[in-house]
């Protein structure tokens, strides 16, 4: 845990007790939508992730006397969503098993077999159709483009889009994603892996300089 | 190394997440393919881009409730 990270925690967790609730409302809007989609994960409907994610603030208020710093404050605001999504989804007798939740599923290949040469090829497994680059990332970032990332990251299976979500868009580090979600690394890194191929095969699809996916 | 291998291990090379060895000949593969360097860079760029994006805004429905909610916590803390 950066100490950095762990100092701003301190310092919320004071605004907080302090009756602060500008900065309990910064949070929630930090987190919110995050926690809706990770509930809604082991909860059959959009409005009981709802109530589940409004129990787990209640939760974290009342804990914030325990909360010790071993983790982030985000991380431990996720062990408790978690805990209560499981226990919802649990009582709702959903019969999905839990731990299927974060398994990667199927191996999947990053980039499509037919990029690659075959085994007759002169350099087997080497390019065939090889990337190009991109150019200036200034020009890439456009509206237009971060639409095509965000579309690309919402057509993903669950799993990998919050994994892809809270490291790549909301900065979190790989060890407080395995602790919040109770995920091993080796998953957290194929789901994330998994999401970021499939957000460049996306983009480079759109950005081909023959245009077919211009529109 | 391989490119088709490579594709496959580019995360756990970014996160640091490889044995030495494994790392080495990467670095060996980058040094002289193109196409390698290309796919590395639109990883990173992949990544910026993701960066740049916003979290979805709250309704004003969840808003309201989970003002309500800290007020309430206040009056009993």
């Amino acid at each position: 845990m950066a100490p950095q990270v762990l100092a701003d925690d301190l310092e919320l967790i004071a605004a907080l007790r302090a009756g602060d609730e500008a900065a309990f409302m910064a949070l929630v809007e930090q987190l919110q939508a995050s926690m809706l989609r990770v509930a809604r994960m082991y909860v059959p409907t959009a409005a009981i992730a709802e109530e589940v994610v409004q129990e787990a603030w209640v939760g974290v208020l009342k804990g914030l006397g325990g909360f010790e710093g071993r983790s982030s404050l985000r991380t431990w605001i996720f062990r408790i969503l978690v805990n209560i999504a499981k226990t919802r989804g649990q009582r709702e007798s959903r019969s999905i098993p839990f731990a299927s939740i974060w398994s990667p599923g199927d191996e999947e290949p990053s980039v499509d077999p037919e990029r690659f040469q075959g085994p007759g090829g002169e350099y087997p497994s080497h390019w065939a159709e090889p990337p190009i680059a991109w150019g200036p990332e200034e020009q890439l970032a456009s509206r237009e483009t971060l639409a095509r990332v965000a579309e690309a990251i919402e057509a993903l299976p669950p799993n990998q889009r919050e994994v892809i979500r809270m490291r790549d868009l909301s900065g979190w580090t790989s060890a407080e994603v395995c602790n919040a979600l109770e995920i091993s690394e080796t998953n957290q890194r194929v789901l994330l892996h998994r999401a970021r191929s499939k957000v460049r095969r996306a983009l480079e699809a759109y950005l081909a300089p023959d245009g077919d996916d211009e529109g | 190394m391989n490119c088709q291998r490579l594709v496959e291990l580019i995360t756990a090379y970014l996160e640091g997440a490889m044995a030495e060895g494994e790392r080495a000949s990467i670095d060996a593969h980058l040094a002289t393919c193109d196409g390698c360097t290309h796919y590395l860079e639109q990883f990173r760029t992949t990544i910026r881009l993701t960066g740049m994006l916003e979290e979805e805004a709250i309704s004003p429905g969840a808003r309201r409730s989970l003002g309500k909610v800290f007020r309430d916590w206040m009056k009993t803390a």
